[in-house]
């Protein structure tokens, strides 16, 4: 329906203007390779299957019983076949993109999650909230120290009067 | 039709609590539409929690201004710097930055507003008249009809939405999946629990959602981050004059109905209905080279589409109970979590919420077209905020914000595990709509399906036997095929005539409209000797860019 719509214009890109395509800038999407979008499929592949055995020990039951593992089994068994499908069918996908230097920023990022969840029930929210922050803003976000260091002690801040202060939630906390 | 109820609601919306919830959804809706990093979804789920402690139709009325004043703010950033601050607002980039060009950028932001308001308007009309009627025939649906009426829901969002069909059925799946964890309703054994006991209760809402959308967007956005943020084109004469308004009358009323039809269907939405809306504008206009110049159509007709569609794809959540696209499932959770089941008989239990929900939507829309007309220079000083700065903040509010739910630190490990999850599906091209929405719908799919197998004494057949699942079947049927088929068809024509492989969250209708207005040559260029336009190359960076932005930076799903 749509796709009528729009060849309504009559313009025709000449072929000269679009050359340039698959140029990768800086920002640009980077397609991932194969063994990524096998990867893409196997990770569902093997969830699929383990969930189908889960299933069954569960017990299928019959359809007039259904037992508690039919139903995650008939999904378990559609999970399997689609990713049959994208194993076979991945060549043709370009949709995974592949991980960059960036991609390294984000794994400092989740390290400094676990850091803040595992520091939290024993120091309290403050010191884990204010270094987190900083971290974030001086290393991840190559801001200024100066900036980095009141953004984080202001960010604090806020957190504590507004938990604590204003909404009274028992966060654990150090003051 | 009964309208005393209609009317009780705008006595629930001008209660002065939920006027200011109206009013902090609306701009923070318009905030979030401007900054770069989050869009609508994400911000929807981190503020999940927040919801516990509010009334519930206070809660619904603030998440749903977020959603419609995002589609208000997206705008802005589309015209002053070519940066779709939404997927819905892709299209308006070609028209709107055209203008801004022109130093009509206020003129571009002035018609967009009313536009918005205008769509949003009719579309809350349009949901008025019917949304009674579509409940009061689902009221009769038993559980195979809903049974059916979910796989629809949940097939028609991983068909039409952004992302491979294929892949999306499988996040679906695994989506459902994630719902059967837990205690088994009928059987009262413990399924995928590994014994232990946080799981027991099954996996709460409130994580899988702040971590997919919330954390997920904040981790793919440190990967993504550019930082080139130009300076924001001049504004100045926002009102637009008499024969501006008209000239662009036709797009708001049809943009409207677009919007309207296209955002019911589930899958559908603002994105699609805006592109719809623009192909339509330069499809009837008598001057379609000016598309992508800076028409005034090419703004005024998707800007109203995707408001009246954002307004509309509340009608399937608040009459079927099935969640129309990513954000509305995220509404449906909330409204799970206030121990509410929206469906056939919301309206008639709590008129309260359901009137009230919608007659906020045209308070909301007069606070936004007064925020986005006379108070625009505020919210374009936002773009000076940098991503940096609010990357850490977010993650903040949303882990300490999960934390407060349950006093849980075991909720905080869920996040994190599904912020991981997240991006590596936004990695791998997954959606995570279509899991989201799936695993909110699990539960009762599930127990429809049983139902329903024991009305039908085991026999399968059944379901295609009664009236309506039949029908619904023959449906799904052909979606399942007509969908897939369609889309690839254009995806192929795009791919052959512009000679591009589409990216991820990149729709094939979407770079279509992107290489035609980048094409249309600027006026009074005379092609050089080399036969090259000149000035059409960067016309079509400028498109290029922008097709690929609001997936970029806010992601596909709505």
């Amino acid at each position: 329906m749509a796709d009528s719509m729009t060849s309504s214009s009559g313009k025709k890109v000449p072929t000269s203007a679009v050359v340039d395509d698959d140029e990768l800038e800086d920002d640009e999407f980077v397609p991932a390779g194969p063994t990524a979008n096998i990867g893409a499929a196997i990770a569902p592949l093997l969830l699929g299957a383990a969930g189908a055995y889960g299933s069954i020990q569960l017990g299928l039951g019959a359809p007039t019983d259904p037992g508690a593992g039919l139903w995650p089994f008939i999904i378990c068994v559609l999970i399997v076949l689609c990713s049959i499908a994208l194993l076979i069918g991945g060549k043709r996908f370009w949709d995974a993109e592949a991980f960059s230097r960036n991609s390294l920023i984000v794994g400092i990022a989740l390290l400094t999650l676990v850091a803040l969840v595992l520091a939290l029930p024993y120091v309290g929210f403050e010191i884990p909230c204010l270094l987190l922050c900083f971290v974030w803003l001086r290393f991840l976000g190559k801001e200024t120290w100066v900036m980095s260091i009141v953004i984080s002690v202001g960010v604090t801040l806020a957190f504590w009067l507004l938990f604590v202060l204003a909404l009274g939630i028992p966060l654990p906390r150090l003051f | 039709m009964d309208f005393s109820n209609v009317i009780a609601g705008f006595g629930v919306v001008l209660e002065p609590m939920n006027l200011l919830y109206c009013l902090i959804g609306v701009i923070i809706g318009m905030l979030i539409g401007v900054m770069p990093g989050l869009g609508p979804v994400a911000t929807i789920s981190i503020l999940l929690p927040l919801t516990y402690s509010i009334d519930p139709v206070a809660a619904i009325i603030m998440l749903a201004g977020i959603f419609y004043g995002a589609q208000y703010g997206g705008t802005i950033t589309s015209v002053l710097l070519r940066l779709p601050g939404e997927a819905s607002s892709v299209v308006t980039v070609f028209d709107g930055h055209a203008l801004a060009k022109k130093g009509k950028a206020g003129t571009a932001l002035g018609i967009a507003a009313i536009g918005s308001f205008i769509g949003g308007t009719i579309s809350i009309i349009g949901l008025t008249l019917v949304a009674p009627l579509i409940a009061s025939v689902a009221l009769s649906f038993g559980p195979p009809e809903y049974a059916m009426l979910a796989l629809l829901g949940i097939l028609l969002v991983s068909t039409i939405g952004n992302g491979g069909a294929l892949k999306s059925v499988i996040a679906a799946g695994v989506g459902l999946l994630l719902a059967t964890v837990g205690r088994d309703t009928f059987t009262g054994g413990e399924r995928f629990t590994f014994d232990s006991l946080a799981l027991a209760d099954g996996i709460d809402f409130v994580p899988i959602a702040m971590g997919l959308f919330g954390l997920g967007e904040i981790f793919y956005n440190l990967d993504e981050r550019h930082n080139k943020i130009d300076s924001p084109a001049k504004i100045a004469n926002i009102w637009p004059s008499r024969a501006e308004l008209k000239e662009s009358s036709g797009a708001f009323g049809r943009g409207s109905v677009i919007g309207f039809f296209l955002g019911i269907l589930p899958g559908g939405g603002a994105t699609l209905a805006s592109l719809v809306a623009y192909a339509a504008e330069k499809r009837v206009s008598k001057t379609p080279n000016r598309f992508g110049r800076g028409a005034l159509q090419g703004v005024a007709g998707p800007e109203t589409a995707n408001n009246a569609a954002a307004t509309s794809s509340f009608i399937p959540l608040l009459t079927l109970g099935i969640p129309a696209n990513a954000t509305m499932a995220i509404i449906f959770g909330a409204l799970l979590l206030q121990g509410i089941v929206p469906g056939p008989t919301l309206i008639n239990d709590r008129p309260d919420l359901f009137w009230g929900v919608v007659n906020s939507m045209y308070i909301g829309n007069i606070l936004l077209l007064i925020l986005s007309i006379p108070l625009v220079g505020i919210f374009v000083k936002i773009l000076s905020i940098r991503a940096a700065i609010l990357a850490p903040i977010t993650v903040l509010i949303t882990l300490l914000g999960v934390y407060t739910v349950r006093n849980s630190v075991f909720d905080m490990v869920l996040v994190i595990v599904f912020g991981v999850v997240g991006y590596l599906m936004k990695k791998f091209g997954f959606e995570p709509g279509p899991l989201v929405l799936a695993f909110v719908l699990g539960s009762l799919m599930e127990t429809a399906m049983r139902q329903s197998l024991r009305i039908f004494g085991g026999d399968v057949t059944g379901f295609v036997t009664r009236p309506i699942s039949g029908t619904i079947i023959g449906v799904i049927f052909l979606l399942i095929i007509a969908i897939p088929v369609t889309k690839a068809i254009i995806a192929r024509r795009a791919e052959k005539r512009f000679g591009v492989h589409l990216r991820p969250g990149e729709n094939a209708l979407s770079v279509t409209l992107a290489r035609e207005a980048a094409a249309a040559p600027e006026t009074g260029v005379i092609p050089t000797v080399s036969g090259k336009v000149s000035g059409k190359d960067s016309g079509k960076d400028d498109a290029d860019a922008a097709s690929t932005a609001a997936a970029k930076r806010k992601g596909g799903t709505e």
